[in-house]
């Protein structure tokens, strides 16, 4: 559905984007992850044909973005980082604009403002000056304005900043009920929101390329060994911290043992393996046969977070495993 | 066709929501009404000079009264065009807005068209302001009708040239006070120009002079409709709307 090969643009001084290629089925969710300044709005310029790239192409169905813009443009749904509303318009009339740029007839344009009113939960304020609504409505007044067409392609620039946790499920619940018909590119710089909502990532760094993957991969990939969270009671000072450790440390296959907090009569310790151990059984088995109270034991995954963190330093070390294999791709 | 005017209207009720359209039409109204009052005072006062010393004439309603004041509302217009236009691109480069029209299946023609039919619109408004006070002299007096409508015709052409120079300088940058700022200083320019060269006969003077869009006026406040100032305005606005759908593209590769 999207396709972009060896796309650069270089603005006056800087690179933006590095010589970037990757393509995107039909019916996926991608995530498009990196730091500030990492070019994921440059990319997404391009692709909306807002800006021209400088080396490279990209294209949208099968339309190149410099040769057919309108063809693109028509299948395509964007919403900017700020939400390109105008304040001084109401909710529903801005939409009806808003479609009607987009070529829908106006024969049809009331159903449709009805159906994204409904479907971005934008319903009650329908009548409101966009002006005076808070910065979350019109976060989703611009996702309404974006998916007003029924576009083949969505793509969103930060869709959750600004919005309140509840807020951020349900845009959430919204794309995945969008993602069967819709090719979704989203960036964010929210690691936690790619983890639930995307199938794949494409990470980017300083304009360049760093890795793309799926979310289940990416996070196997970088993680050797197990790491796990252990919680004992206590009562009267009684077992001693240092005693737990001690204990812990010679269980068989722990390479590191991490007292991270100790209040309210609890010891939480943080117990890494060694590269491929399974550790937890004999962790819980000498933690018992001490005569403690284990109250909690659980894995700790290694987040995408930390993935993000290990491959965008590795790229500015300048090799990792994780770069080469994206190189090849 | 259809989505030039969609741009318009959206560009024509933005500024009736804000309070910008009432103010100018307001403006122009009050000061063209002190005009009126000031045009007609001096004829009148004349016209008893006149009778004193026995050397009475009727009074012509267009040379004396209409004709100077479309001259003096061609001049006010020259004020009020910056403050129209300043806003037309500038504020939607600001706020982030032309992101939706210039990644909309939207010409970049239509856009630029669209906001110009749309600045013309509110213009019409403002001059139908000096219709009440023109609709006054034809109720109470008989001037000729035709070259009233020739000097409406050239208003309408010499603010649809300012417009869309304006427009131009609006796409330059996405600061509005720029925009005006800019705009009016090339408005105020054209308007000396046309004082500086009024009396000077050299070769250059009659350059400047032709290429002035305020001089061009003359005739149609005259009454005269003369095939050579339409053409002049009309190429006039063909050339400033290129010039501005040039700069709009160049904003992409810009920015």
């Amino acid at each position: 559905m999207i396709k972009v090969e060896g796309l650069t643009k270089r603005y006056a001084r800087t690179v933006a984007v590095d010589n970037i290629s990757f393509e995107v089925e039909k019916g996926q969710i991608v995530g498009f992850l990196g730091p500030n300044g990492a070019g994921k709005t440059t990319t997404m310029r391009v692709l909306t044909c807002f800006l021209p790239p400088t080396n490279g192409s990209a294209a949208v169905a099968g339309y190149d973005v410099l040769e057919h813009p309108i063809e693109v443009k028509k299948r395509i749904g964007y919403l900017p980082e700020s939400p390109p509303v105008y304040p001084e318009m109401g909710v529903a009339e801005y939409l009806a604009f808003a479609g009607k740029l987009k070529g829908i007839s106006s024969a049809d344009i009331r159903k449709r403002v009805d159906e994204v009113l409904e479907k971005c939960a934008i319903g009650d304020v329908r009548g409101k000056l966009i002006g005076k609504l808070s910065k979350g409505y019109r976060q989703r007044v611009g996702l309404a304005q974006a998916i007003i067409h029924n576009p083949d392609v969505l793509v969103l620039d930060e869709p959750t900043s600004g919005l309140d946790p509840k807020q951020i499920i349900e845009i959430r619940e919204l794309l995945k009920s969008l993602a069967g018909n819709h090719t979704i590119i989203l960036s964010t710089h929210i690691l936690s929101e790619v983890e639930h909502s995307c199938e794949r990532v494409i990470i980017i760094s300083q304009g360049k390329l760093v890795a793309i993957d799926s979310v289940a991969n990416l996070t196997n990939r970088l993680r050797g060994s197990e790491s796990v969270a252990l919680e004992v009671e206590t009562a009267g000072g009684n077992p001693n911290p240092s005693d737990v450790q001690q204990r812990l440390e010679q269980v068989a296959g722990v390479s590191r043992v991490v007292m991270k907090d100790s209040k309210n009569g609890r010891l939480t310790f943080e117990v890494e393996s060694l590269q491929g151990r399974q550790i937890r059984p004999d962790l819980a088995r000498n933690v018992v046969n001490a005569g403690w109270n284990l109250s909690e034991l659980r894995p700790v995954g290694l987040s995408l977070e930390e993935v993000f963190l290990q491959l965008t330093a590795a790229e500015n070390k300048g090799a990792s495993p994780a770069e080469s294999e994206a190189a090849k791709q | 066709m259809k989505l030039v005017f969609l741009i318009c209207k959206k560009e024509f009720n933005s500024y009736f929501t804000s309070p910008i359209a009432y103010l100018l039409m307001a403006f122009f109204g009050l000061i063209f009404g002190f005009g009126l009052y000031t045009a007609t005072r001096d004829v009148v006062r004349m016209g008893f000079q006149a009778q004193m010393m026995g050397q009475a004439q009727p009074v012509n309603l267009n040379d004396q009264i209409i004709r100077p004041l479309l001259g003096f509302a061609s001049t006010v217009a020259l004020f009020l065009i910056p403050m129209i236009t300043m806003r037309l691109i500038a504020e939607e480069k600001k706020t982030g807005t032309i992101e939706l029209l210039l990644t909309s299946p939207v010409k970049d023609v239509q856009i630029l068209l669209g906001k110009w039919l749309g600045a013309m619109l509110l213009y019409l408004c403002i001059l139908g302001m000096s219709a009440i006070d023109i609709g006054m002299l034809f109720a109470w007096g008989k001037p000729d009708w035709r070259p009233v409508l020739v000097a409406y015709l050239g208003l309408i052409l010499q603010g649809g040239c300012l417009l869309a120079i304006g427009e131009f300088i609006s796409t330059l940058t996405k600061n509005q006070i720029i925009a005006g700022g800019v705009t009016f200083f090339v408005c105020l320019l054209l308007w000396l120009l046309s004082w500086f060269t009024a009396f000077d006969s050299s070769a250059s003077a009659q350059v400047v002079n032709y290429l002035s869009i305020v001089t061009h006026f003359d005739n149609f406040a005259k009454g005269v409709l003369d095939s050579k100032d339409v053409i002049f305005y009309l190429s006039m606005i063909f050339f400033a709307l290129f010039i501005t759908s040039r700069s709009m593209e160049s904003l992409r590769w810009r920015s």
